[in-house]
C-alpha cells in the first residue's frame, strides 16, 4: 500500500437477506483527490459509503484508512471515523443545537478541546462555508441548503483526513444546490480528498479528479471526468450519462 | 358552605400539603430514576435490561391499590422481624414513587422513539462513542420530546394519590372522608375537594405548558397550525 493512497477498499461485500448490494468492491482514493461515484438508483452508491466507514457495517472486505485497517475488529473505531467526515443526504443535524452547537459539539466532546477553542474553530468552519450570519440559528430555522452546509462544516472542523458526501443535494432545490456545490468545490480546491456520491454532472466534469460509475454492486467504469463523460467504454454508461445530462443539464 | 370552609381549612389544608407532598416526590424522584432506567431499557440488552422490563411490566400491570396494599399491608410481614416499620407515610411515598418511576420510564420510551436515526449515525460518524451518543445527542432530545406526556403523568399522579386513603395517609381524601363523616356533611366536603382538585390540575398544567414552551426544540411544535 503506498503512501499515496489515503482510502483503500477492497472487495467490499454488503448483503441485505439475499440481495447483494456490493460485490466486491475494489478501489482506492488518493490524497487530495476528489472522486465522484454516479449511477442509477439502488446500485450501491450510499452503501459504499456507508460501509466505507462502517454505518453500515459490510459483510466482506477490508478498508483502509492510511496504514489503518478500518474492518480491523480492533481498531478504535471511533478514532477513525474523526478522520473521516460524512455528510448525509438530509443533513442529519442535531436538532436541539444551534449551527454552532452543531459545529462545535463534536470538537469539545470527541477531540476534547476547550470550550473556547472549540467555539473559536466552530466560527472559523461556520465562516468558511459562509454562515457567520446564522451561527446562533437552528436547524429548522435554517434553509435546507444553510442546514446541508452547517452539515459540511460540522465534518470539516473534525479536521478528517477524507470527506464523504452522500448526495449532499438531491434534498435541495437548484438554488441551493448551487450554494452547496460552490462550497464542495472550494473545499476540492483547497486540497481536500472527497469521494462523493451524486448525480451533479457539472461538478462532476468540474471539480472531479476520476469518476466511478457503479451499477448493481459492481464498478462499472473509473477513469477522469473526460474520459467517462465523452467516451464511456460501456454503453450502459452512455446510456445512464445521456439521460441524466438531459435531466440536469451540463 | 363558606363558614364549613372556613372551619374545615386547616385540617383540608393539612391533607392538601401532603397531596402535594406526595405528588412531587413520586414525580421528581420518579423522573431522576426513570431516566437511567429508560436509557437501560432502549439502549441495552442485557441483565439489567430484563430486570427494568420485569419491573416496569408488573408496575403497570398491577392496580395502583393493590401496590399500596402489598407494601402497606404485605412487606411489614417480612420487615417487622427485622425490627422495621412502616408508616402510612413511607408506604405512600415508597409506592407513589415505585408506580410513577415505571409509567415515566415508558413515558421517556415514547420521546427517545422521536428522535431521527440519522443523528444518531451523524454523531457516530463524528466518532461518538455509543454513550456519548446518548448524553449528547439523545437525552437533551428524548427528554425535552417526553414532557407533554411526563405533565400528563403529572396530573394522573396528582389524583391517584387519593388511594392515599386506603391506607390512612393523611392526604386530601383521607382528611375529606373523616371530616365528611364526622360533621355528615359529604355532598359539600367532596365538592370542596373536587374544586381544590380541579385548580390543582389547571396550574399544573399550565406550568408544564410553560415549561414545554421554554424548553421546546425550535420547528418542533406540531400540534400548532398557523
Amino acid at each position: 500500500m503506498g503512501t499515496e493512497h489515503i482510502l483503500t477498499v477492497k472487495e467490499l461485500v454488503k448483503n441485505f437477506g439475499t440481495n447483494r448490494v456490493l460485490d466486491k468492491i475494489s478501489f482506492t482514493v488518493k490524497r487530495g483527490e476528489v472522486v465522484v461515484i454516479i449511477g442509477p438508483s439502488g446500485t450501491g452508491k450510499s452503501t459504499l459509503l456507508r460501509c466505507i466507514n462502517s454505518l453500515t457495517p459490510p459483510n466482506e472486505g477490508r478498508v483502509w484508512l492510511d496504514e489503518r485497517e478500518i474492518t480491523d475488529k480492533h481498531s478504535d473505531i471511533n478514532k477513525i471515523r474523526q478522520e473521516m467526515g460524512f455528510v448525509f443526504q438530509h443533513f442529519a443535524l442535531f436538532n436541539h443545537l444551534t449551527a454552532l452547537g452543531n459545529v462545535e459539539v463534536g470538537l469539545y466532546k470527541v477531540k476534547k478541546m476547550s470550550r473556547e477553542a472549540a467555539r473559536k474553530k466552530a466560527i472559523e468552519e461556520l465562516t468558511r462555508v459562509g454562515l457567520q450570519d446564522h451561527m446562533e440559528k437552528f436547524p429548522a430555522e435554517l434553509s435546507g441548503g444553510q442546514q446541508q452546509r452547517v452539515g459540511i462544516a460540522r465534518s470539516l472542523a473534525m479536521d478528517p483526513k477524507i470527506m464523504m458526501f452522500d448526495e449532499p443535494t438531491s434534498a435541495l432545490d437548484p438554488e441551493l444546490t448551487g450554494e452547496v456545490l460552490a462550497v464542495m468545490k472550494d473545499l476540492a480546491q483547497a486540497g481536500m480528498t472527497m469521494l462523493v456520491v451524486s448525480h451533479e454532472i457539472g461538478f462532476a466534469r468540474a471539480v472531479a479528479d476520476r469518476i466511478i460509475f457503479m451499477e448493481d454492486g459492481h464498478i462499472v467504469e473509473d477513469g477522469p471526468p473526460e474520459e467517462i463523460l465523452r467516451n464511456a467504454k460501456k454503453e450502459r454508461t452512455r446510456e445512464f450519462l445521456h439521460k441524466i445530462t438531459e435531466l440536469y443539464g451540463e | 358552605m363558606i363558614e364549613y370552609f372556613i372551619e374545615i381549612a386547616p385540617e383540608l389544608g393539612y391533607g392538601l400539603i401532603f397531596t402535594l407532598l406526595f405528588t412531587f416526590v413520586g414525580m421528581v424522584v420518579g423522573f431522576f430514576a426513570a431516566i437511567p432506567l429508560c436509557l437501560i431499557r432502549l439502549y441495552t440488552h442485557g441483565f439489567w435490561y430484563k430486570i427494568v422490563t420485569v419491573y416496569v411490566e408488573l408496575v403497570r400491570g398491577t392496580p395502583l391499590l393493590v401496590q399500596l396494599y402489598m407494601i402497606y399491608y404485605g412487606l411489614p410481614k417480612f420487615l417487622l422481624p427485622l425490627g422495621i416499620t412502616i408508616t402510612p407515610y413511607t408506604a405512600a411515598f415508597i409506592g407513589f414513587i415505585l408506580n410513577s418511576t415505571a409509567y415515566q420510564v415508558e413515558y421517556m420510551k415514547g420521546g427517545f422513539k422521536a428522535i431521527s436515526y440519522e443523528q444518531i449515525e451523524a454523531a457516530q460518524s463524528l466518532g461518538m462513542s455509543r454513550w456519548e451518543t446518548i448524553f449528547t445527542i439523545l437525552v437533551p432530545q428524548g427528554l425535552r420530546f417526553s414532557i407533554p406526556a411526563l405533565s400528563n403523568e403529572l396530573i394522573y399522579l396528582l389524583k391517584y394519590t387519593s388511594l392515599g386513603f386506603v391506607i390512612q395517609a393523611p392526604e386530601l381524601m383521607t382528611q375529606a372522608k373523616h371530616l365528611a363523616s364526622t360533621h355528615a356533611r359529604y355532598m359539600e366536603t367532596y365538592l370542596i375537594v373536587a374544586f381544590i382538585y380541579v385548580g390543582l390540575t389547571f396550574i399544573l398544567s399550565k406550568l408544564s405548558d410553560m415549561v414545554d414552551e421554554k424548553l421546546r426544540i425550535p420547528g418542533f411544535a406540531p400540534e400548532k397550525i398557523r
